[in-house]
């Protein structure tokens, strides 16, 4: 009860968290979008009838969702380079376990939202003479995509703050500063509270304008 | 008249099940025939192999002379652009609308004539606007779906099938889904098309429609043509008990004296 709280070197120490919070941004950046739209790449692939595509999508899905990322950031850092010969940096290793571990969430979330749609609307394409890429780019994706937005952002969420793993193999990114600052002035409780508020002074409004996007496109659901 | 549709000895099973077995069927241009049966009958099954939205398992359909598959082996296949192809000749309205909820009126009707016919913005639009005329939506073309009554988004519906110019029209109970007082303008638009010498294969229950539009009447009974003939004749005067019993049913069924 009697700690003295001292947020004034984390102030004083504010260049440093940005240089993490860049990091951290960039991180999230091409994970997110590597992540998801790859993720839809293989969860169209999941649900084709044919095995060719279905079965290494499964396949895929199964490593990257029944494995801890973190454990996948370090084997990508350290086994990775040991079985292909090629060099990764903590960057590029904390890159491929987010990503492929977001295209392997964000795959089951497309693939959920395309069988949720009305079989209706393949046979009202199919009519018309669209074949199977058209209907699915011009009829059940879009239906689909707006179906599983909700759960789309709470895995952008995920991923934002699965950035914060990277640190393990010491990329630069905001955990990653606050232990170095943490270190350097004995004030670990102040800088790991100031990573919590960082975070959420960032996630905050962006989840209030999804809502606000979520409202806007169930417009024609009314 | 010229021959439009024509159905060679079709067989279709689903698995174990022989739902059609050995249908023959000419429709000829500007001709409604209206399909009668009972569930089971294979009367769905049998419209929706004429645009292959279920693959026969043997026999051939014809639409203006040509037909699509190869038999290779014993076994017809089809490619999938032939199907394609086939079917954007061939206009079919469901039961279920199965309308683009996503777009509005007038998207949904120009979305076919944009991504398969290669139409034009422009001209897709002026198309789409005299369809929504034609079975009297013109003023809903920019609301959505979700905002029209049962008997508009099935107008709405066969506009969108109208709209890419098809050769014959394909009905599948289109006034099932919907409340009995909404049945009767999708019927008059129906019947307007008839009248305009579209040529339209109708599943339906509505007995009145079979009697005053159609030009004839096929009875379909486990997977056969049980009886045919024009509906004048065959509705009131059926020759087998199995098509009498059928009428019979349809207790709301009243014919004119």
């Amino acid at each position: 009860m009697g700690y003295n709280w001292d947020f004034a070197t984390i102030f004083q120490n504010w260049p440093v968290f940005w240089v993490g919070l860049k990091g951290t941004l960039l991180m999230f950046g091409i994970t997110v979008v590597l992540g998801m739209s790859g993720g839809l790449v293989v969860g169209v692939l999941r649900y084709l009838r044919s095995p060719f595509a279905a079965w290494p999508a499964r396949a895929f899905v199964e490593v990257f969702r029944n494995t801890p990322v973190l454990v996948q950031i370090i084997w990508f850092y350290y086994a990775f380079p040991i079985l292909t010969g090629i060099e990764t940096s903590p960057f590029l290793a904390a890159m491929l376990g987010i990503s492929l571990n977001t295209m392997a969430f964000s795959a089951e979330i497309y693939r959920a939202g395309i069988q949720s749609i009305e079989k209706g609307q393949w046979e009202a394409g199919k009519a018309i003479g669209m074949t199977f890429a058209q209907t699915m780019r011009r009829i059940i994706l879009p239906v689909a995509l707006k179906r599983v937005l909700p759960a789309l952002t709470n895995r952008g969420i995920e991923v934002f703050k699965m950035s914060t793993l990277a640190s393990v193999v010491a990329y630069v990114e905001t955990l990653n500063q606050a232990k170095l600052i943490a270190d350097l002035n004995y004030n670990p409780i102040e800088s790991y509270t100031a990573v919590a508020l960082i975070f959420f002074v960032v996630l905050y409004p962006v989840v209030q304008a999804t809502y606000v996007i979520e409202r806007k496109l169930s417009r024609s659901d009314q | 008249m010229s021959e439009l549709v024509r159905v060679d000895n079709l067989h279709k099973s689903f698995g174990e099940l022989e739902v059609l077995k050995g249908i023959d069927l000419t429709v000829n241009a500007g001709e409604t025939v209206v399909l009668l049966g009972s569930s089971g009958s294979g009367k769905s099954t049998l419209l929706r192999c004429i645009n292959f939205m279920e693959t026969p398992t043997s026999g051939r359909v014809h639409l203006n002379g040509e037909s699509v598959g190869a038999e290779v082996n014993g076994t017809m296949r089809y490619k999938e652009a032939d199907l394609c192809k086939l079917r954007a000749r061939i206009g079919m309205v469901f039961q279920h609308f199965n309308l683009f909820p996503h777009m509005t009126v007038l998207q949904n009707v120009m979305e076919g004539q944009i991504t398969v016919l290669g139409r034009g913005k422009e001209e897709a639009k002026d198309k789409s606007m005299a369809q929504l005329q034609r079975v009297g939506l013109a003023d809903k073309a920019s609301e959505f779906p979700a905002r029209l009554s049962g008997g508009q988004k099935q107008r709405v519906a066969i506009a969108r099938a109208l709209a890419m110019d098809p050769e014959v029209m394909l009905f599948d109970e289109v006034t099932s889904a919907l409340d009995p007082e909404l049945v009767g303008e999708v019927l008059k638009t129906m019947r307007q098309l008839a009248d305009e010498g579209m040529t339209m294969i109708c599943v339906t229950h509505e007995l009145g429609f079979a009697y005053h539009v159609a030009n004839r009447v096929l009875f379909l009974n486990k997977g056969l043509i049980h009886e045919e003939g024009e509906p004048q004749k065959l509705l009131k005067n059926p020759k087998t008990q199995r098509m009498k019993e059928f009428l019979d049913g349809h207790a709301l069924f009243k014919l004119p004296e």
